[in-house]
C-alpha cells in the first residue's frame, strides 16, 4: 500500500524491513532524519536491531565494521564531512570483504561550509572498493536497499546507496515501502560463510598484515570481484522487479529519442528534471535523450558504450568535480567512448545546492551542439 | 510523456510558522485524493523569523521535475510582511496566479493579479487553537479556493500529522474547516 512519506523516513522504514542486526551512525545534515527515524523505531520497540550511537563518523564506520565482522547484517548512513571522516574505514571494510549497506545523503564538502546537495562527498571515495548506486527518486532509493543487502552479502562487498540530500531526503511523495514480511521471500536471513567472520568456534584473523608477496593478489581479487558484481546486481534487480512489479534491472537506463544524436549523461535526482526537458525538446523535434548511470562502481562500461554508440554530442552533467581536471563522470565517459567523431563535454551543475532548472538543461543542450568543448560551470 | 498539467504551489513564511509542514500537509491531503504529489522545502540557514520557502506539486501523472517553483499556479503567503517590491515572494506572479494571503487587510498593491484572496489565519488560529498556528487555516483556505483538495482529505492529513499530539488534532481540524467555510 502506498503512503505519502518523506524520503528519509521511507529509507528508515525499508532499512528496518531488511532486519539489520546493528545500526550505528552519527547525525549529520541532511542524513539526520534517516538515523533519527531508525532510532525512533528502535525506541518504540518496532525494530530488532541494536542501535549504537557513535561519537563520530569514524567511530560509526568502525562499529559497523566490527558488527559485520561478527556476522551481523549492518547498516550506517552519513553525508559530506561525515563520509570523508569515514574514508580510512571505508577502504578497510571493502578490503576486509565485509558486507554492509550505507546510505549517503549526498552533500557538498567544505570549504566553504555548505549543507546543501551535490555529489562531491561520494565521488571523492569512489576508489574505496564499494559498490556505488545512485537513486533518481525516492521509490528507487527505497527499492535499492533490499537489493543492496542481498548483493552485498552474496558477494561480500559493501554497498553505498547515494540519495541527493534535501532534494530526495526531504521530499514527500507517494511511496511503496516493502514490509519485512513482503521482503522475506526476496532477502533471506544473512548467513555468513565459514571462515568469513570472527567466531570462537572457528578462529580466524581478519584484515591482517599482507607483505609484498600477497598484497597485490588480494587487491586484484577485490578488483575482479567488484568488476564482476554487475552480473549479480542485474540479476537481483531483476528478481526484485519480478517480485515487486516495479523498478528496472538495468544499471544504465536510456530515456528519450531512440536515435538521439545528442545525449545527456547524469546520475541521481537531476535525471528527473532532464527527462522533463528531454520530453519538451523531443516535442520541438529535437533529437535528444538522457542516459542515467544508476551504478557508478563498478562502472558498467559495456552497457554505457552500447547506449552511447549513436550519440554524436554527449553532455555529461556532473554534480562534482575533480579539481584540476573536470567533472568526474565526464572523465569516466571519455575513457569509455572513444569514437573520433564524438564530442564529450563536461558540465558542472548544482554545486552546494544551486538549483538545477529545466532552463539550465536546455542551455546545456545548446552548448553541447556548439564547437566549443571547454568545461562549463552552469550557474544559471 | 508527461503532458498533463502539474499544479505548482509555492509557500512563503518565516522560520517557526510551519511553512514546510504546510507544504507537507497539502501533499499528503492531495495524495489521499489519489493525486501524484511532491513537497519539499528550500532550506536556508534555519532560524526563527527568517524567510522560509516550501513547494508542493500536484498532478495526475508521476512528477519527475526537481527544480524549485519559479512559475507558480498558487502562492500562499503566511506572513504579509514578506511582501515588498522585488522580493522573492512576488517571483512569477502574473494575472493568472492565485495568491492567498494571511491577512485581514486587503491592501497589497505589489501583487499584480486580481486573484488575491485574504484569510485572517492568525485570528482564526488564535480564536480556535489559542496559539498562532496558522498552517491549518491556510491549507483550509487553499482547499476551498483551489477546489483541488476537499475538507475530508485535509482533515485526514491533519489527523495523521498530529497523531502524537492528540490535544492539537480537533482544534486544528476546526481551524481548517473555519477557513474552508469562509472561502467556499
Amino acid at each position: 500500500m502506498k503512503k505519502c512519506l518523506e524520503g528519509s523516513n521511507a529509507i528508515a522504514h525499508v532499512v528496518n524491513s531488511c532486519k539489520p542486526g546493528v545500526v550505528s551512525a552519527y547525525p549529520i545534515t541532511p542524513q539526520t532524519h534517516i538515523v533519527e527515524d531508525l532510532s525512533k523505531l528502535n525506541a518504540d520497540g518496532e525494530s530488532g536491531f541494536e542501535f549504537v550511537r557513535a561519537e563520530s563518523e569514524f567511530a560509526a564506520a568502525s562499529i559497523v565494521l566490527g558488527a559485520s565482522a561478527t556476522g551481523v547484517r549492518s547498516y550506517t548512513a552519513t553525508s559530506s564531512q561525515g563520509l570523508l571522516l569515514m574514508t580510512e574505514v571505508l577502504f578497510t571494510i571493502a578490503g576486509m570483504r565485509l558486507p554492509m549497506v550505507m546510505t549517503c545523503a549526498n552533500r557538498a564538502v567544505s570549504a566553504p561550509i555548505n549543507i546543501w546537495n551535490d555529489q562531491q562527498d561520494s565521488m571523492t571515495v569512489r576508489d574505496s572498493g564499494w559498490i556505488m548506486l545512485y537513486a533518481e527518486d525516492n521509490q528507487e532509493a527505497v527499492d535499492l536497499h533490499p537489493v543492496a543487502f542481498k548483493v552485498s552479502e552474496q558477494l561480500r562487498l559493501p554497498v553505498m546507496i547515494n540519495v541527493d540530500g534535501f532534494i530526495l531526503t526531504h521530499t514527500y511523495q507517494g511511496l511503496d515501502i516493502p514490509t519485512a514480511k513482503e521482503l522475506a521471500a526476496f532477502l533471506p536471513e544473512y548467513v555468513p560463510q565459514k571462515g568469513q567472520i570472527l567466531d570462537v568456534k572457528n578462529p580466524v584473523s581478519l584484515g591482517c598484515f599482507a607483505t609484498p608477496s600477497d598484497y597485490m593478489e588480494i587487491r586484484e581479487d577485490l578488483y575482479i570481484d567488484l568488476k564482476n558484481s554487475t552480473k549479480i546486481l542485474k540479476k537481483e534487480l531483476a528478481n526484485y522487479k519480478k517480485m515487486f512489479k516495479r523498478g528496472s534491472s538495468e544499471l544504465v537506463e536510456y530515456y528519450g529519442d531512440k536515435k538521439a544524436k545528442t545525449v545527456f549523461v547524469a546520475m541521481g535526482s537531476v535525471v528527473g528534471t532532464i527527462k522533463d526537458a528531454v520530453d519538451e525538446l523531443n516535442e520541438e523535434g529535437k533529437s535528444v535523450a538522457v542516459v542515467k548511470v544508476k551504478c557508478f562502481r563498478p562502472m558498467p562500461e559495456a552497457e554505457l558504450l552500447s547506449k552511447l554508440t549513436n550519440a554524436k554530442n554527449i553532455a555529461v552533467v556532473d554534480k562534482s568535480i575533480s579539481l584540476g581536471k573536470e567533472g568526474i563522470l565526464a572523465t569516466e565517459i571519455k575513457s569509455i567512448c572513444r569514437q573520433k567523431n564524438q564530442k564529450i563535454q563536461s558540465f558542472i551543475t548544482g554545486l552546494g545546492g544551486r538549483d538545477i532548472t529545466k532552463k539550465m538543461i536546455k542551455g546545456i543542450y545548446k552548448k553541447v551542439l556548439s564547437k566549443d568543448n571547454k568545461i562549463v560551470f552552469v550557474k544559471k | 510523456m508527461n503532458k498533463s498539467k502539474i499544479v505548482q504551489i509555492r509557500l512563503h513564511g518565516r522560520g517557526g510558522q510551519g511553512t514546510v509542514t504546510a507544504a507537507e500537509l497539502l501533499a499528503v491531503a492531495a495524495f489521499y485524493q489519489g493525486k501524484e504529489v511532491q513537497a519539499f522545502p528550500n532550506f536556508g540557514v534555519e532560524r526563527r523569523g527568517a524567510p522560509v520557502e516550501a513547494y508542493a506539486r500536484l498532478s495526475d501523472q508521476p512528477i519527475r521535475i526537481r527544480e524549485q517553483v519559479y512559475e507558480p499556479d498558487f502562492v500562499i503567503i503566511q506572513d504579509p510582511s514578506l511582501i515588498s517590491p522585488g522580493s522573492k515572494v512576488l517571483q512569477g506572479i502574473n494575472k493568472d496566479v492565485v495568491v492567498i494571503i494571511n491577512s485581514d487587510e486587503k491592501v497589497y498593491p505589489e501583487i499584480k493579479t486580481e486573484k488575491v484572496f485574504y484569510i485572517p489565519a492568525t485570528q482564526i488560529a488564535l480564536d480556535i487553537i489559542g496559539k498562532p498556528f496558522i498552517n491549518t487555516a491556510l491549507i483550509g483556505a487553499f482547499g476551498a479556493i483551489s477546489g483541488l483538495i476537499n475538507e475530508k482529505a485535509l482533515e485526514q492529513a491533519i489527523r495523521e500529522k498530529f497523531v502524537s499530539k492528540p490535544d492539537l488534532i480537533e482544534v486544528n481540524v476546526k481551524a481548517m474547516k473555519e477557513a474552508y467555510s469562509q472561502l467556499k
